[in-house]
């Protein structure tokens, strides 16, 4: 995944960001292919419907049927092809991962760098609400928002958002609080910049390196989590091909294991892709900065 | 690290206060109508039990009012009343609760357990094949999806194999152990019915294998990184020096050193606990707070999830509070302050 | 003439970097001990002084290759195998660290740490007949209320008590060989005159030979039969304390010297020039030559060799040969 760099990283006394392909190049090879899984799940989300493959709606053999040549992981209980299922199944998780990931770090990063940055009561009433959402079981208050909510894949994503904010704010705030001390942004303040713009262009740019590995490795969380809350029936409703729905429909036909392996093993590559990609990372950026 | 202990104790209750405040937001959020939180959908045409709910919650009082009400009902133990149950939330989870505390403990040991093992193997024979396999299997465990494993694990060792019976806490029909833990292994014990302590371990062990599966790659990592760690530290050198076996500079250096910063993960493996154990009872049928809040989800039961958040909560909260002491107590450096 | 206690013949040892290549950290180096002497080993970190001694005793990383020959009374110790240098290990040789907070197990008490080298070494010790030992030991290095003091932990020790509880834990098998890695370096001055008083003390009361590895000829220059100056990987300079003081000759010892500030104020604190090479990037020929004033054109192509020069034995193109003044101490 292509993750842009802020060009303003250059104002930093630190060396300049050495870009994506040096990143690529010192990166381990389970990180590597970590990277490449992702890649195939993205890609696959893009053009799956390009695919010859079944119609993931559509009753296209006998039900029930085990992994065979036609249905290379079965067919479920309604005689749909699990396979295309399982690929179709990315369209619905690997966006929504994206989305809540996105929105987490977004106001996560917001609220954190502005209780860093500006302290005294907005800091206060930020990491309050911090401690009070971490307080709760992550899966409990999702449920709770959710069957609030209602359910729906929407609804499950800002219980979801709702859950992970947090530990952005706190990641944030502690970066701003440390780079805050760095002599360039001293040097900036005396210097008569506004707050926003010292925030903005000398502190942000100096941040992003956790975020970014946090946000890889909860990527795949996320996509459990996801998963998770379908699974209960909170998340996506049938018939669409989620794959947390999926292994949920085959918990009530036991017998046919296959109906469940495919998702299963999705949700596996997905997660094992992430951590293995954010430990990589991980790696690159705790010796660069050492 | 008393201040912070004693800063994290006085902290729960406000937490705990903020936990309820988020609690009540939700609850009057249901279906825009707060009464429809409390008062089941084929109740409401009984016009008693809607103005006695209404009287217990304050609900034709204004909004603070009703907030302070619903405080108060929360510090007496009243979470309300379950739609689908139509008892008592409160009721409902205190029985159901040692289920789960019987399965979260057995999942902690065998967790704890397996995570301590893997690493302190992977540690001695770094970079083997032992190394390796021990690594993935941890990873394995930590990424999977915990409805699923639990799904296959049950459909190979109990469907295909007969190995360990299915679902649920016991045989249908058979009586449970006569209540003094609700543990049924230990009441079954304390019963001196060792078959029937069998039947409760038997179906007690693929469940907690499941969920101490889930937590073994988070304590896996930390112990063979600590231990790593430990063994190239000076003291490490000095045991060697002193003639130690490597097995010697392994357990009795690296890992007493590796105990704190495992004890530091474990409030938050609680937590993964906590969720793991929602889905684990939901596949097991495990008459626990979990299956308990799947189905109350599930049928939009709020009073019942939102009791069984709060109570999570503070099992939570407890759980980091324990953290800190231990980890205060395994610390020889912070003991004599 | 006893046999020796500690023999090191040609003893080489290499480090591989990320290429894959090798690198010399010990360039074969000779060195030997009588019994109840004391051989003070002095260099810069990077001369190769303390690897020496932890190669024989095999406590370098794994991946470090060792050559040539260290025998401890006689027994070959380079490629022993781990079951029986173990049995040596504080046994027969005891070790001390430098830096003695870093050097103990933080989350156990010293008492613990001293019953378990006793312990290591003799199971049939009981745990508390052991702990008795390590209260007597403790008296030994005069830890006053030895009773209390072993059940605390080390951070509970200020530096010199926390340096003598290291002493005494290996002393605790009445070893013939005692190795000391910059005992005193982790401590203040006062300090550390008191330890090396001690060592002093310890080695007159119990006929222990002692290896002390310092950067500070300072240190050794009271206590020490003979010295070994090294530089680079190779020791350049060898011989009997007296000479190596008033009769030196290799450059680098002399920079040394000068380096000591002398009690009677004469001899400005001199320092020498530069910093000493990385083992991955030694010059060719004397790995002095670039930091020495005397350097001529051989010093850069050939590596002297160590020959008996006056009182010592000198590994240099261009020994020095003033004679010095003994100062009266």
């Amino acid at each position: 995944m292509a993750m842009t760099s802020p060009d303003t990283a250059g104002f930093s006394p630190r060396r300049r960001f050495e870009g994506t392909r040096d990143i690529w190049r010192r990166l381990p090879i389970t990180a590597k292919i970590g990277a490449l899984m992702l890649l195939f799940w993205i890609l696959t989300v893009l053009t799956v419907s390009f695919w010859p493959l079944a119609d993931p709606l559509a009753m296209v053999g006998r039900r029930l049927q085990p992994p065979s040549t036609a249905n290379w992981l079965g067919t479920d209980a309604l005689g749909r092809d699990v396979f295309a299922r399982t690929m179709y199944g990315a369209v619905w998780s690997i966006p929504i991962a994206v989305v809540v990931v996105a929105c987490a770090v977004l106001i996560g990063s917001t609220l954190g760098a502005l209780a860093g940055f500006f302290g005294g009561w907005s800091d206060s009433i930020i990491m309050r609400l911090v401690d009070v959402t971490v307080s709760f079981p992550p899966i409990l208050l999702a449920m709770a928002v959710a069957a609030v909510l209602g359910p729906g894949l929407a609804n499950a994503s800002i219980a979801m958002v709702i859950v992970w904010w947090p530990i952005y704010a706190r990641l944030m705030r502690a970066q701003v609080l440390e780079k805050r001390e760095n002599e360039h942004v001293e040097a900036a303040v005396a210097g008569g910049a506004g707050s926003l713009r010292v925030l903005g262009v000398h502190i942000l740019p100096l941040c992003w390196a956790p975020t970014l590995i946090n946000a890889t490795m909860d990527f795949g969380q996320v996509v459990l989590l996801a998963a998770s809350l379908s699974f209960i029936g909170l998340g996506a409703t049938p018939p669409s091909p989620e794959w947390g729905s999926m292994i949920s429909e085959g918990a009530t036909k036991f017998y046919s294991w296959w109906i469940a392996f495919g998702p299963g093993m999705a949700i596996l590559s997905v997660v094992l892709a992430t951590s293995f990609l954010g430990d990589g990372l991980r790696d690159v950026f705790d010796r660069r900065s050492a | 690290m008393l201040a912070y202990i004693v800063r994290r104790l006085i902290a729960i209750p406000f937490l705990l206060l903020g936990v309820a405040s988020v609690s009540f937001v939700l609850s009057q959020m249901t279906k825009g109508d707060p009464l429809a939180a409390l008062v089941p959908e084929r109740m409401m045409s009984n016009p008693e039990i809607v103005n006695a709910v209404k009287a217990q919650w304050g609900l034709d009082q204004p909004l603070p009012v009703r907030y302070v009400t619903y405080i108060g009902n929360l510090l007496q133990g009243d979470l309300g009343t379950s739609f689908t149950t139509r008892r008592p939330v409160s009721t409902d989870i205190a029985e159901r609760l040692p289920a789960t505390l019987e399965l979260v403990i057995a999942a902690m040991i065998i967790g704890t357990a397996l995570g301590l093992t893997l690493g302190l193997l992977s540690a001695r024979f770094r970079g083997s094949a032992t190394d390796g396999i021990s690594r993935i299997f941890a990873l394995i465990g930590s990424s999977l999806p915990i409805f699923w494993s639990g799904l296959i694990l049950l459909y190979i060792f109990s469907v295909r194999f007969s190995i360990v019976p299915g679902t649920g806490r016991l045989p249908p029909r058979v009586t449970p152990p006569p209540d003094v833990t609700g543990f049924y292994t230990i009441d079954a014990l304390l019963a001196g019915d060792l078959s029937l302590f069998g039947q409760a371990l038997a179906h007690l062990a693929l469940p907690a294998f499941v969920l101490g599966w889930a937590v073994t790659g988070i304590i896996t990592r930390i112990v063979r990184s600590s231990l790593i760690e430990g063994l190239s530290q000076d003291y490490a050198r000095t045991a060697r020096a002193k003639g130690a076996p490597e097995r010697t500079v392994l357990i009795g250096h690296a890992l007493p050193n590796a105990m704190i910063p495992l004890l530091t993960i474990l409030g938050f493996t609680f937590a993964y606990l906590i969720t793991g154990a929602v889905l684990t009872e939901a596949i097991f049928a495990w008459p626990g707070i979990g299956s308990y809040a799947v189905r109350a989800a599930a049928s939009l039961d709020y009073p019942a999830i939102g009791g069984v958040t709060i109570v999570g909560s503070v099992a939570f909260l407890l759980a980091n509070l324990l953290t800190d002491i231990a980890y205060a107590w395994a610390n020889p450096r912070i003991k004599v302050h | 003439m006893t046999a020796p206690l500690l023999d090191i013949r040609d003893l080489r040892i290499s480090f591989q970097a990320r290429d894959g290549s090798w690198a010399d950290a010990l360039c074969g180096i000779d060195l030997s001990l009588e019994p109840g002497k004391v051989l003070g080993i002095v260099g810069e970190s990077g001369s190769g002084k303390s690897i020496a001694m932890m190669a024989f005793l095999q406590l370098l990383p794994r991946g470090t290759r060792v050559q040539g020959s260290a025998k401890f009374k006689g027994q070959e110790l380079i490629g022993m195998p781990a079951s029986r240098i173990q049995r040596i290990r504080g046994k027969a040789i005891g070790c001390i660290f430098q830096d003695p907070l870093s050097a103990f197990n933080p989350v156990k008490t010293l008492g613990q740490q001293v019953v378990e080298a006793i312990r290591l070494h003799d199971r049939s010790i009981s745990k508390r007949a052991a702990l008795k030992e390590a209260e007597r030991l403790f008296e030994l290095v005069a830890i006053p209320q030895p009773e209390r003091r072993v059940r605390q932990y080390p951070h509970e020790f200020s530096g010199g008590m926390r340096q003598r509880a290291m002493i005494a834990m290996a002393l605790a098998n009445k070893p013939d060989l005692l190795i000391a890695d910059e005992p005193t370096t982790a401590l203040d001055v006062t300090v550390q005159a008191q330890i090396l008083d001690l060592l002093g003390d310890l080695r007159a009361e119990l006929g222990i030979g002692m290896v002390l590895i310092t950067h500070d000829l300072g240190v050794v220059a009271g206590i020490a039969d003979e010295i070994a100056v090294m530089y680079g990987g190779s020791v350049v300079e060898r011989g009997p304390t007296d000479p190596i003081f008033y009769e030196t000759s290799h450059p680098y010892t002399a920079g040394l010297i000068g380096a000591v500030p002398t009690l009677d104020g004469t001899g400005a604190l001199k320092q020498i020039e530069g910093t000493p090479p990385s083992i991955f990037s030694r010059p060719d020929g004397c790995a002095f030559h670039p930091r020495c004033g005397r350097a001529g054109d051989a010093c850069r192509v050939q590596t002297p060799r160590l020959e008996p020069h006056g009182g010592t034995a000198c590994a240099c193109h261009f020994p020095l040969t003033t004679l010095r003044e003994p100062v009266p101490s």
